[in-house]
């Protein structure tokens, strides 16, 4: 399948939007963590700015970064949001809840519990009805996010923005399922070479197992192997690169993804 | 969109296991809903539960996937011919050549729920054999499906609360499109847990009695449980003559409010006008539409007013949510499996538990089953987040 990348946005430990972290994805500059700097965008009216999560204005900020770089209006641009696990602080707070003699869930951390809650405040704040859809493959949520995406792009013939996106549960949760830090990324695809496309993506589908492309930087390979949506991270090294490469990102048990990439100019 | 056939399917919900108790149900109009008894919820609500799950677990060499969700999951499988109609594809296509695209809302979070439960009292730990990957995760019954089957194509999980296993099929008609398979297991799952039926009760969502959908006295839903798998497969020469087929798919979002709809169903509208172009049909094609019709007051009153929108006011609707309750992420798949089963048999289903229905609803509402020829149906299916989809369905020939 394939699909012309228009926008990219990053939000990450250390990683404060693509422009910015350009050098480091390229390897010309040394990755330095830092905590995740997530900022809440004004498009969301101030009742849902005060109910959502910290993962809701983690997609927000890096869907927006890369449809403002795509020059791309969100209010009619069809979603994919790819998520391992949505708010995990939210299914932690509920579960707590439920583990009392009261079981008393507030009305609001059940809304927010839905692993959609992030493509429902994005339609609110960016008043967006386009087609939408949220899933769910664990460690490669990215690559189910990217396949499911590019199959718009292919099929309907209409851009597509993908938000990837994964926050750290709390304990205990965390130690069931460790996510090593909060991490948020976007592609804006579409189907046609656009003025301003950074590369063109031919993606297949492949039913064999194949060691996944990994970061040079062990800082940054470490975010990759430890958050699922920082999976996208080799992808974006060569987006930035802006070089033809190959980029084989592992899917679900026994498959992966292989992506040739192949600069715009 | 071009046309897929529906090769096999099955179901299991409070009505029984296999679509000929669903069949059965729809023909009589009988509810399965009955006071909640759940694992010691003391909650006035009534729930459509599937009786017999705590004595089934998973197969023994998929024994870490053992939860709930995953035994509905196994349930409906081993139901209708699944397993076998999926293993003769397998055997056409190859196993890397068949999709798995499951919903779901909850997954297995009730082991969550559980293991909360049973926190190590001095570090707060979960137990031991608390896992997350194969139970708790939203992927889970996607991952136990594409083992249980033995199926090596793509798969992921669409978790968009009540609209998820309607969007699978999108999803899934788009990978076969661009040849990334040639075949699709299709479906939902999700089984009572703690989450949903206390955090709808904190809403005021919950019915006491059964829910009523389009009842000039409807009080809220009644959260049910249960499974539905479908096999989709490109229509060609071989395709049977009467096959039931997936005509088109309309998705779109409310962009109004997370767990209220659109007041004047707007995005409802936008996805059934959208299904019906992806299908390339008008709305007067359209024999029966199997509405989401949760029975909250104001769902039903939204999704009405997006009926009259798009549809004259003769067009035959009905929800069956007063038969199954309300399925939540298995709802969409569920209730097209219904809308299929209205072809099959011609009868247009009609509304268990539902005694008067409201004044105030336009649509042309049907509380007694009525025997027709039914050879298109617009399947509903809307959920929290303003996430809707729409479904067309019909028959060959």
């Amino acid at each position: 399948m394939r699909a012309f990348v228009e926008g990219i946005g990053l939000v990450g430990p250390g990683l404060n939007g693509w422009q910015a972290s350009r050098a480091m994805l390229a390897g010309g500059q040394a990755y330095r963590p830092a905590p995740t700097s997530v900022s809440t965008s004004a498009l969301l009216p101030a009742a849902e700015r005060r109910r959502a999560g910290v993962p809701v204005k983690l997609a927000l900020a890096a869907g927006l970064e890369a449809i403002e770089a795509a020059r791309r209006d969100a209010a009619n641009l069809a979603t994919v949001f790819a998520s391992s696990s949505g708010d995990c602080d939210n299914v932690h707070a509920m579960c707590e809840s439920l583990a009392t003699p009261e079981r008393q869930v507030s009305p609001t951390r059940f809304h927010n519990s839905v692993h959609n809650a992030a493509a429902g405040y994005w339609s609110i704040a960016t008043q967006c009805r386009a087609p939408s859809t949220s899933l769910c493959c664990h460690d490669s949520s990215f690559a189910a996010g990217l396949l499911d995406a590019a199959s718009q792009v292919a099929v309907d013939g209409n851009p597509v923005a993908l938000i990837a996106y994964d926050h750290p549960y709390p304990a205990p949760l965390g130690t069931a399922r460790p996510i090593g830090a909060t991490f948020g990324a976007a592609l804006v695809l579409a189907p046609q070479a656009s003025a301003g496309a950074i590369a063109r993506l031919d993606i297949e589908f492949e039913p064999q197992q194949a060691g996944a492309t990994r970061m040079d930087d062990p800082g940054l390979e470490a975010l990759r192997i430890g958050v699922p949506a920082a999976r996208c991270l080799p992808l974006l090294a060569a987006l930035t690169r802006r070089s033809s490469e190959q980029v084989f990102l592992e899917y679900v048990t026994g498959t992966h993804l292989r992506m040739a990439v192949t600069p715009c100019d | 969109m071009q046309p897929l056939a529906i090769t096999r399917y099955s179901t299991v919900n409070c009505l029984g296991a296999g679509s000929q108790a669903l069949a059965g149900a729809m023909l009589e109009k009988r509810s399965g809903l009955t006071p909640c008894d759940f694992d010691g919820v003391a909650l006035d609500t009534h729930i459509g539960r599937v009786r017999g799950l705590e004595s089934l677990p998973v197969r023994s060499d998929l024994g870490d996937y053992d939860c709930r969700n995953n035994r509905m999951a196994q349930l409906a499988i081993e139901h209708d011919g699944f397993a076998g109609a999926v293993a003769q594809a397998r055997s056409r296509y190859g196993a890397a050549r068949i999709g798995v695209f499951m919903g779901t809302s909850t997954s297995g979070i009730l082991e969550t729920e559980l293991a909360y439960h049973g926190r190590e009292p001095a570090t707060g730990a979960l137990p031991p054999k608390f896992r997350y990957a194969e139970t708790h995760s939203t992927f889970s019954v996607a991952d136990f499906v594409r083992r249980y089957l033995d199926l090596q194509g793509p798969a992921f999980v669409v978790s968009s609360a009540c609209s998820s296993s309607a969007k699978v099929l999108g999803s899934a008609a788009r990978m076969i499109a661009a040849g990334v398979c040639d075949a699709a297991v299709v479906g939902g799952v999700d089984t009572l847990c703690l989450t949903t039926l206390y955090g709808f009760h904190s809403l005021e969502l919950t019915a006491r009695g059964p829910c009523r959908p389009f009842d000039a006295q409807r009080a809220g839903i009644s959260i049910g449980e249960g499974a539905g798998f479908a096999l989709l497969e490109r229509v060609g020469p071989k395709t049977d003559a009467g096959a039931k087929l997936l005509l088109g798919i309309g998705d779109s979002c409310d962009a109004h409010h997370m767990s209220t709809p659109h007041p004047d169903g707007l995005g409802a509208r936008l996805a059934m006008q959208r299904a019906l172009q992806s299908a390339c049909l008008a709305p007067a094609d359209i024999d029966y539409v199997n509405l989401h019709g949760t029975g909250t007051r104001t769902n039903d009153a939204a999704e009405d007013r997006a009926i009259s929108s798009v549809f004259d006011g003769a067009t035959p609707c009905s929800s069956t949510k007063g038969a199954t309750g309300h399925l939540l992420g298995a709802a969409g798949i569920t209730e097209i499996i219904i809308s299929i089963l209205a072809i099959e048999r011609g009868v247009m289903p009609g509304s268990a538990q539902t005694r008067q229905v409201d004044p105030a609803i336009r649509c042309n509402y049907l509380l007694e089953p009525r025997p027709a020829r039914v050879r298109r149906v617009l399947s509903n299916s809307f959920g929290f987040g303003g996430s809707n989809c729409s479904v067309v369905l019909g028959a060959a020939g």
